[in-house]
């Protein structure tokens, strides 16, 4: 190995340190924010270490916020973010499996269809959407939030990478023992994918979790608000001065769950990242 | 690539297809069709009937001072996004990739502002930064920095800048670090041999050969700078003030939702999918590539 004693060294943790410090600012202030009363928030400078005012302040948040409780918009959010993962990995699991392990009529069409959408965000195609859901009768509803934001192909084009990975003696030794497709999916497929599952469910509840502009469209009441959006109109704006340290605790009470999972899961977290930008 | 065997079922495949099919059908060719549709149509001012116009809205948008200006906009907005959040996670990187002890550590507190929403970071920096009650903005005043970015185009743009590069730093650090740690250590150890030292082993053979990994991450970060900074903006200047800071992602927003004018915003959306089209085929030419680096 190649020099890793002396003032190089340090100078690398200092440089790290500075940097991460850097980076954490905005969360510590966010979190120091939350603590205090509006009236310490602002008066500038406002402190800058942790105040007494915790309890009250996350107390607010939960309980009142803007017209509806945070509590009832993590819910929703969460609602949205499991709906998402769980659904999208559902079927992107069958219809991967169905292109790579049958052969049928318009195989190659099916396959293109489901690919075509990689290219397209929801936010490019945000209006036709919003009509097509309006006329639908799922504006304020948790389908209305979930659905169109599973219509993507990265999930199926990742689990049909991995199923051309596994070991073709495995289906000719089901065969052999007289299972079925199905049996051979739920028996064999399904346990072996267990880990890119977990890894891609990882990622798709922070994308869920993270969704804005779409709930911004489709919840015009403030019970179906999701944590994300309903942050975005606590916002106190530039000459009402608000309760910025309500805002602030529901700033940190949306950020814990996703930032939980990447921390307590990274190495899933991780896989995920790499695996669905293959 | 294909499997040697199969399953035989007639009806089987399109029913596992099905679910994802009707979920594609409706909420993606669909609307799309109705983007592409509408791009063609002008609706009367009551919004009753709409006729047929051609290329009319793509005319009328291509030539609208307001649209090219956007443009501009969101060219400024990505490359300044790209380039920051690239040069600060690379050069975080380099620096982990030196270190043994406490790797774990650093990692973790790189890594998780990539979970927080676009729409969050808005609102955290929104926090520091605003011109009357920030506390970053206080000390900006002291040090007699001008500093307004309620009123003040460039300061706005700064702002949503910063905000959408500090949440993308992480993934550019995750990418950029498996990317040196995969560079053979026996090169660096030939060039320090040689009496390269660090800056120098850096730039002549780390830097080019993470050239397949900076390429990819260019895209990324164009991609996301265009389509998923959408959070930071509303939150923190809703496009202002003026129009400094409204991107064309911003726009098909405003003129659709907010502007309810539906053809030109179709007409937008469809020059958007043409543009996310192309980077999508960039991207993937250069998957074909990496195979083969």
């Amino acid at each position: 190995m190649v020099e890793k004693r002396g003032v190089g060294t340090v100078l690398t943790h200092v440089a790290l340190i500075l940097g991460i410090g850097l980076l954490c600012f905005p969360l510590y202030l966010t979190f120091v924010g939350s603590t205090h009363t509006s009236r310490d928030v602002l008066s500038v400078p406002m402190p800058l270490l942790p105040g007494d005012q915790m309890v009250r302040n996350y107390t607010v948040a939960l309980t009142s916020g803007v017209g509806v409780g945070v509590a009832k918009m993590l819910a929703n959010s969460m609602v949205m973010a499991l709906g998402i993962a769980v659904g999208k990995i559902a079927i992107s699991m069958l219809s991967a499996y169905a292109i790579v392990y049958f052969r049928f009529p318009f195989r190659m069409a099916a396959f293109w269809a489901i690919f075509m959408t990689l290219m397209l965000p929801v936010e490019v195609r945000i209006v036709p959407t919003f009509e097509v859901v309006a006329s639908l009768n799922m504006l304020n509803s948790y389908t209305g939030l979930i659905l169109p934001l599973i219509a993507s192909a990265t999930a199926t084009f990742l689990f049909r990478q991995f199923f051309l990975t596994v070991p073709d003696e495995l289906v000719e030794a089901a065969r052999v023992d007289g299972a079925g497709p199905m049996r051979f999916f739920k028996d064999i497929l399904l346990p072996l994918s267990r880990t890119n599952m977990a890894a891609l469910f990882v990622i798709l509840f922070i994308y869920g979790w993270n969704q804005y502009l779409w709930p911004l469209l489709i919840t015009t009441r403030g019970d179906m608000n999701t944590i994300v959006m309903g942050l975005g109109q606590m916002i106190p704006s530039a000459d009402d001065y608000g309760d910025w340290p309500v805002t602030m605790a529901a700033a940190t009470l949306a950020i814990v769950p996703p930032v939980a999972v990447v921390i307590f899961m990274q190495r899933l977290f991780i896989k995920g990242l790499v695996e669905s930008e293959k | 690539m294909e499997k040697r065997v199969s399953f035989n079922n007639r009806a089987l495949p399109y029913l596992l297809l099905f679910p994802q099919l009707a979920v594609t059908a409706v909420f993606f060719f669909w609307p799309a069709g109705q983007a592409l549709y509408q791009s063609f149509l002008r609706p009367d001012p009551f919004g009753l009937s709409a006729r047929f116009v051609g290329l009319e809205n793509f005319r009328y948008i291509l030539t609208d001072p307001l649209y090219l200006q956007s443009f501009a906009t969101t060219a400024i907005f990505t490359s300044l996004v790209t380039f920051v959040a690239m040069a600060v996670a690379l050069f975080l990187a380099a620096m982990a990739d030196q270190v043994i002890k406490g790797s774990g550590v650093y990692r973790t507190l790189i890594v998780w502002p990539y979970a927080v929403a676009p729409a969050v970071a808005g609102v955290m920096w929104m926090f520091m930064l605003q011109p009357s009650i920030g506390v970053i903005a206080f000390y900006m005043k002291q040090l007699g920095i001008t500093w307004n970015p309620l009123l003040d185009g460039q300061d706005a743009m700064l702002l949503v800048v910063l905000a959408s590069a500090w949440k993308q730093v992480s993934y550019n650090f995750l990418f950029f670090l498996a990317g040196m740690q995969a560079v053979p250590r026996s090169l660096i150890e030939a060039a320090a041999i040689d009496g390269a030292g660090r800056w120098r082993r850096f730039w002549t053979i780390i830097f080019p050969l993470l050239s397949p990994t900076t390429f990819f991450l260019l895209v990324i970060n164009i991609v996301y700078a265009f389509f998923e900074t959408f959070g930071v903006i509303h939150t923190m200047t809703s496009g202002g003030p003026g129009r400094a800071t409204t991107t064309l992602v911003y726009k098909v927003y405003a003129d659709g939702f907010v502007g309810q004018d539906l053809g030109s915003s179709a007409a937008q959306s469809v020059i958007l999918m043409v543009v996310v089209s192309v980077l999508t085929v960039i991207q993937f030419r250069y998957i074909e590539r990496r195979v083969h680096y």
